[in-house]
């Protein structure tokens, strides 16, 4: 027998609680439609000023040089390093929910992937920043690429460095495009909508789409392709972060299991991240007739697992360690939980491991305030485990060399100053794009299931033939 | 309809656009911004109008007479004013500027103020440069500063970049002569300089290197 969508809780269309499309063209299109209010200005404002702290900030190094961060020998790699894979973690969901899970029919990811796919964008353009100026010289940061020079001299291929470079800039232009592709029917709706320059503009984005069949059928085939290219992409990006710790001989980096770790550890924190942003713009904007429950409880299932995840390896870390016999391995682990930055461990556990396994209760993870704090916490335990990770640079091999780490203040702010340029970008698309999917929400509702009957509605199970 | 048909193609034109921009802005770099442009052919005005021509080349002056340091260490050296006055305490005029450049020697000498050369050739600080360890395994001074003994002011002959030393580093054979000549900038290898080159390699035992410690340490 074949089950209906409906039995199914899972694949239950997206919009039980809405009554019509126009409804939800409404409630999603409406918002960009009405004039800007203060507390949006406001708040712009703020992360506007962040943004060029940040800019001010990155000026003072370009003129100064790297001496002004906290980092020295032997902690080459700081809170930029920190910084740009806590960033990049965040980017992970994006991809997770508009590839893998379009490609498993998840229907309710209509409801939170626009959202995410923005996140990740302007997440990715957050942690690109890192990387540049951390090479020092940003201005030949061209170098990375392989371009003609008087050197004679190619990136080295071998190198994981030189695939993050790629790896990045990939996962970013592919993720633009997805994010741009879904956008245009909706586009077309606003413009539909629109008069006068603001219709010009949004035709202009809209790139001539009527809904035609024909529009409809290379849509979904173009939309199927690049699900398929991002779905690798998920893995790999992440994993080839992990490389540029893992193929390093420093002891507690070279070992086999951080590309999956280190994709756990993504996902986890993305998907918290999103959920950040969606409670607070679910009661902002009005969106709990299309944002329900049931997602966000989703949600928390999914970091409940990958936060498992990350636990268990955190936790065969240790083993190996032990396992493997080798003294230095040994050492690292010992000296993560207990040594000098023994706090910074256990910040890393108790977010991240612990944190999450409160979703297994049914209350909690329907409990938005319990929500919105447990992802919070998992945010930061993400950046601690970075951290974690990046200071182990402070004992290696030889006992004269070993020394403390200490950010500057100028790794502090620049820091803060990422969150500017994050929001900066987040709160115009919140004002200026459709925050979810008109069109594929319509999908996802009863009224465009072909065999949908308005006389028996949705609740009929065996209403098809 | 808000747009005319042939908007059609304006993606694609700026598309196209941007990959002829790009091309243009490498090749641009990479031609007019490479060394091979602008470090060959630099030819800074001197303080006094002396020539290797008329010294190196006519009066034919041993290289090393001036640059005494190019055997012993990192820096061939510019010569100091008292090595000018062995001569032109007596040649006091010359034939194409008579008195006035001479002059100048004389000045610097009793007001006791080095001569301020312009400094011709100049690697960044962080690549690292040994005249003694080219000068005597046979490299000639010709092989990166031209012929510098028909030159009457000094002009970079060579780009110095970092693709131009790799390009001898790995095959130096063509570039050696025998130790004796390396400041006979007029001399030729009678046959295939490769063949002869070969030949001081393993006399001097020529190993140049090619990993980036060599030259940045
Ligand atoms: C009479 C002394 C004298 C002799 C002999 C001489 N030089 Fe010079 N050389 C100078 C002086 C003085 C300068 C600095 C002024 C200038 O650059 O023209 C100089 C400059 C140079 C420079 C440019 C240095 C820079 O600033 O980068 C090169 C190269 C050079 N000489 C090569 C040679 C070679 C090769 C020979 C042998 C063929 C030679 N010189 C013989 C005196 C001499
Ligand atoms: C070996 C002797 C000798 C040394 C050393 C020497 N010169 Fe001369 N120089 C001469 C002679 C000989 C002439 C005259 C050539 C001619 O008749 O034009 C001359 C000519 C000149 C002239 C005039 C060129 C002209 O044609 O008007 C200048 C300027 C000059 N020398 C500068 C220098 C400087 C600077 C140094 C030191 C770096 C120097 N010389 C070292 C022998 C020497
Ligand atoms: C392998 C290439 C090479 C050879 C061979 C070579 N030079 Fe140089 N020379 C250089 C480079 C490169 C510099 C610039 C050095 C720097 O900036 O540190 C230079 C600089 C100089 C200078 C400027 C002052 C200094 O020492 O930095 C003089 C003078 C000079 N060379 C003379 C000579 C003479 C004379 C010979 C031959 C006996 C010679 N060079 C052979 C590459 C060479
Ligand atoms: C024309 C050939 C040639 C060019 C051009 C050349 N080199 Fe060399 N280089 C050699 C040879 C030959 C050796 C000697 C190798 C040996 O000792 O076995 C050498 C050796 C060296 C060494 C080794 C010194 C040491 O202490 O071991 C350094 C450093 C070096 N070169 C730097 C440079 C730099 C920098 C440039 C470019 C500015 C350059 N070379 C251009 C031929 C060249
Ligand atoms: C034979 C000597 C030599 C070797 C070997 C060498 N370099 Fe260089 N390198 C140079 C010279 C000379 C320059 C240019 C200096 C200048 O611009 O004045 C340079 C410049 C560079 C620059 C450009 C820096 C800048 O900002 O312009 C980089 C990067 C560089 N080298 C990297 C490397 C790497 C990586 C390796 C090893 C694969 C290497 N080099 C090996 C001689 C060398």
């Amino acid at each position: 027998m074949i089950l209906h969508r409906d039995d199914d809780p899972s694949q239950r269309p997206v919009l039980l609680e809405t009554s019509s499309f126009h409804e939800v063209t409404e409630i999603i299109a409406g918002p960009t439609e009405t004039p800007l209010t203060t507390t949006w200005i406001l708040l712009l404002m703020l992360s506007g000023s962040l943004m060029l702290l940040m800019a001010g900030l990155f000026g003072y190094l370009f003129w100064e040089g790297t001496g002004i961060w906290g980092i020295n020998m032997p902690v080459a790699w700081g809170w930029d390093i920190v910084n740009f894979v806590w960033w990049i973690g965040i980017g992970h969901a994006g991809t997770l929910i508009s590839a893998i899970l379009f490609l498993f029919r998840q229907k309710w990811r209509t409801a939170i992937n626009r959202f995410s796919e923005a996140m990740t964008i302007f997440a990715v353009m957050c942690a690109g920043v890192f990387p540049a100026f951390h090479v020092g010289r940003v201005w030949v940061v061209y170098y990375i690429f392989p371009l003609p020079n008087q050197m004679g001299a190619w990136p080295n291929a071998r190198s994981p460095l030189f695939w993050d470079v790629f790896a990045i800039s990939t996962y970013f232009t592919v993720s633009l495009l997805f994010w741009y592709m879904g956008l245009i029917p909706d586009l077309a709706t606003m413009r539909d909508r629109a008069r006068g320059t603001r219709r010009f503009v949004l035709s202009i984005f809209a790139i001539g789409w009527r809904g035609a069949a024909r529009h409809w059928q290379n849509y979904e085939r173009a939309y199927l392709i690049l699900a398929a290219i991002s779905t690798p992409l998920v893995l790999s990006v992440h994993s080839i972060v992990s490389f540029d710790f893992a193929a390093s001989k420093v002891p507690g980096w070279h070992t086999t299991i951080f590309p999956p770790y280190f994709v756990a550890g993504a996902v986890f924190s993305g998907f918290a991240m999103v959920a950040n942003l969606l409670i607070i713009a679910r009661e902002v904007f009005g969106f709990k007739k299309v944002v329900l429950m049931h997602h966000l409880e989703n949600m928390n299932k999914f970091m409940l697992l990958t936060g498992s995840l990350v636990g268990y390896a955190y936790a065969m870390e240790l083993f190996i360690a032990w396992y493997s016999g080798n003294l230095y391995e040994r050492f690292a682990f010992y000296n993560r939980a207990l040594g000098e930055f023994w706090w910074s461990y256990w910040w890393m556990v108790s977010c991240n491991v612990l944190a999450p396994q409160l979703f297994w209760f049914k209350a909690i993870r329907r409990n938005l305030w319990a929500v919105f704090v447990i992802c919070i916490f998992i945010n930061i335990g993400m950046w601690f485990e970075r951290f974690v990770i990046v200071i182990t640079l402070h004992a290696d091999f030889l006992p004269s060399s070993w020394g403390y780490y200490r950010p500057s203040w100028v790794d502090v702010f620049t820091f803060v100053g990422t969150f500017g340029l994050f929001f900066t970008f987040f709160l115009l698309f919140l004002k200026f794009l459709p925050q979810l999917a008109i069109a594929e929400v319509k999908g996802a509702m009863p009224e465009a299931d072909p065999h949908h009957l308005p006389s028996a509605g949705h609740s009929a199970g065996g209403a098809h033939h | 309809m808000l747009f005319p048909k042939w908007t059609n193609k304006v993606p694609l034109v700026l598309l196209a656009s941007l990959v002829v921009l790009l091309c243009f802005i490498v090749f641009a770099f990479a031609y007019w911004g490479s060394p091979k442009n602008y470090v060959v052919g630099y030819q800074p005005v001197q303080p006094i109008a002396f020539s290797h021509k008329i010294h190196a080349g006519e009066l034919g002056l041993d290289c090393r007479y001036c640059h005494f340091n190019v055997e012993k260490g990192r820096h061939a050296g510019v010569p100091p004013t008292e090595t000018c006055l062995n001569c032109h305490n007596i040649v006091r005029s010359g034939s194409k500027t008579g008195t006035a450049e001479i002059k100048k020697i004389h000045d610097a000498h009793s007001k006791g103020v080095p001569i301020q050369w312009v400094r011709v050739h100049k690697l960044a600080d962080f690549a690292y440069f040994d005249h003694s360890a080219h000068v005597n395994k046979g490299v000639s001074c010709v092989e990166c500063h031209g012929r510098v003994d028909q030159m009457d002011e000094v002009r970079a002959a060579q780009p110095l970049s970092m693709g131009w030393c790799l390009d001898c580093h790995r095959n130096p054979a063509p570039h050696l002569r025998d130790k004796k000549l390396v400041t006979n900038l007029a001399w030729t290898p009678g046959g295939d300089p490769a063949e002869l080159g070969r030949e001081f390699m393993k006399k001097y035992n020529v190993q140049p290197r090619t990993d980036c410690s060599t030259c940045h340490r």
